[in-house]
């Protein structure tokens, strides 16, 4: 059984056909990237997993239970954690309280009047860890709205760590991000991948960071699947060279 | 940080002994005690919009409608069900609080202008039903008589009709009670995915949270505010009228919210006692009076946009 199948799901928005008939299939452990020409449709493959929308066609599982109908703060519930390409955080509030927002909410703490000392101990523990293991400890008492674009990219990540997830789908982390910046994050995913063994998909621009993070590689163009498989395959691929060309193969 | 949680004690404090004291400095002011409890009344109604508007991002324009069904509700037990000030304040409270629960049920999925829209359109509902419901609610006469009855102890009774003084000191205690409960919800796991929803909805949404559920709940007990602010405003006047539920009411506590800062948590009742006052103070000159409220609300929103306090926060720190 894999962790996250998507079975051939299509996505129409009036006339437009975004995403028409792909699947894709997301082992436990695996980091899969998700890749394409601008207008591919990524985004959108992202919603229809993480419960934006429906497919207009098509069925999402997760972990073996179809979740197509299941509304997005549900599938969170079961464990998909997803970032956004436009970073969506809480600006007004500190980086400890964004992340402790998501460990309240993950421990189903989110209609209590108040907390038992042990509970809220427990928050601010899985707060502090994941302060350490994304680099925010030094800036947990600023607003996040006020941290660079960098950090508040990472905030992100962090609040999505917060719901212990199984599943991680990221929009392009590295959106709008210098050289420096793209080093660090794209070195924070690695460890969540190799030493936090955490199941990640992503979407990404920054072919150096896809190359060097994925597992294997699903490339989409003009909303269909355009090929799958391992890095070195997908560098080799006629078709994928061809699209990102723009020139027939 | 515990030079900031002291300061902040230090502000809470300086309010309860201003507000315990103001029927020793009311009067040196050229004031009147029956004008504070004004105040307070209304400074709740505000707070419990901004309880919404400040603190859940949600602008509710109707909120007269819980305020002045709590004020009929109020009226109503006094006047043919029992002649108890606490029961009457019970009515008022769960009529205006479950009818908001009911139809907050309809209004939560909105958003926007389309959540002030409907929850106008909800407010103006009732306002007719009094209207038109004379021989309940005495129409466009208003509900009366009806008189808040003194407070018994068994031993020993409190008069709070003909006694100003007294009736502010009861009317303060309702109204820290309200507070209290208030700040103990903002500070509380739902009250911070309250501004959760605030700050961000769709990361909100996909942090888990059924975001409708908690709008629906905050709504909720926004609307048991109002309703108690409104219960106790009854008290105030002896009377209620249908312009209690209109939604130039539900206006005049947006109004509130915003001049004192929808973002801190005292602003609406700043804002409350500069409306209240300036209404007294210019409606004995001339019966435009609200043509100079609105020129200092308009003035407020375009160079202070959090409001007055959020203006003396922001000096202070």
């Amino acid at each position: 059984m894999s962790l996250l199948e998507v079975r051939n799901a299509s996505k129409h928005f009036g006339n437009l056909i975004a995403i028409r008939d792909v699947s894709l299939k997301v082992e436990a452990g695996e980091l899969r990237a998700i890749i394409g020409p601008n207008g591919a449709g990524k985004t959108t493959f992202f919603n229809l997993i993480s419960g934006l929308f429906a497919p207009t066609r098509g069925s999402v599982w997760f972990e073996g239970q179809n979740v197509t109908a299941v509304p997005a703060h549900r599938r969170v519930r079961l464990g998909m954690a997803r970032t956004f390409q436009i970073t969506e955080i809480f600006p007004e509030l500190s980086v400890r309280e964004n992340l402790r927002i998501g460990a309240e909410i993950a421990k189903g703490y989110r209609l209590r009047p108040w907390l038992a000392r042990s509970e809220a101990a427990a928050v601010a523990r899985s707060v502090a860890e994941i302060l350490a293991l994304t680099g925010l400890e030094s800036k947990a008492g600023r607003l996040v709205g006020e941290l660079a674009h960098g950090d508040q990219r990472v905030a992100e990540i962090a609040m999505a760590l917060t719901l212990e997830p199984r599943l991680l789908l990221l929009d392009e982390p590295t959106a709008g991000m210098g050289d420096q910046e793209t080093y660090e994050i794209t070195r924070l995913v690695h460890d969540l991948h190799r030493e936090k063994s955490f199941t990640i998909v992503l979407i990404e621009h920054d072919m150096r960071v896809v190359f060097h993070l994925a597992d294997r590689i699903s490339v989409l163009d003009q909303g269909t699947l355009l090929a799958e498989g391992r890095p070195e395959e997908i560098a080799a691929n006629a078709a994928v060279q061809a699209a990102y060309l723009g020139k027939a193969a | 940080m515990s030079g900031e949680s002291a300061r902040k004690l230090g502000v809470i404090a300086a309010i309860w002994v201003l507000l315990l004291l103001v029927p020793v400095w009311m009067p040196l002011l050229g004031g009147y005690t029956a004008l504070a409890t004004r105040v307070l009344v209304l400074g709740l109604a505000a707070m419990s919009v901004n309880f919404l508007l400040g603190f859940t991002g949600v602008l509710s324009f109707g909120h007269a409608a819980w305020f002045g069904l709590g004020a009929y509700g109020c009226g109503l037990m006094l006047k043919f069900v029992a002649l108890s000030t606490p029961l009457a304040i019970v009515g008022g409270v769960l009529l205006g609080g479950i009818m908001g629960a009911l139809l907050g049920a309809f209004i939560v999925r909105r958003r926007g202008v389309y959540f002030a829209m409907v929850t106008i359109a909800f407010g103006q509902v009732f306002y007719y039903i009094a209207f038109q419901w004379s021989s309940l609610t005495g129409g466009d006469d208003g509900l009366r008589p009806f008189y808040r009855q003194p407070l018994h102890f068994g031993l020993f009774q409190i008069d709070i009709l003909s006694d100003d003084r007294a009736f502010y000191y009861f009317v303060l205690f309702c109204f820290a009670i309200a507070v209290a409960v208030m700040g103990f919800i903002l500070r509380s796991p739902f009250g911070r995915t309250m501004l959760a929803i605030r700050e961000n909805e769709r990361r909100a949404r996909f942090l888990g949270l059924p975001v409708e559920l908690h709008i629906w709940i905050a709504f909720t007990l926004s609307c048991f505010f109002a309703a108690y602010a409104g219960a106790l405003y009854a008290l105030v006047n002896n009377f209620a009228d249908p312009l209690v539920l209109h939604y130039s009411q539900s206006g005049a506590f947006v109004v509130m919210a915003v001049m004192g800062g929808m973002r801190s948590f005292w602003g609406p009742l700043l804002g409350a006692a500069l409306f209240v006052v300036l209404q007294d103070y210019l409606s004995s000159i001339t019966v435009n009076w609200q043509i100079y409220i609105g020129v200092l609300f308009v003035v407020v929103v375009l160079f202070f946009p959090r409001g007055l306090l959020g203006v003396i926060g922001r000096k202070v720190s």
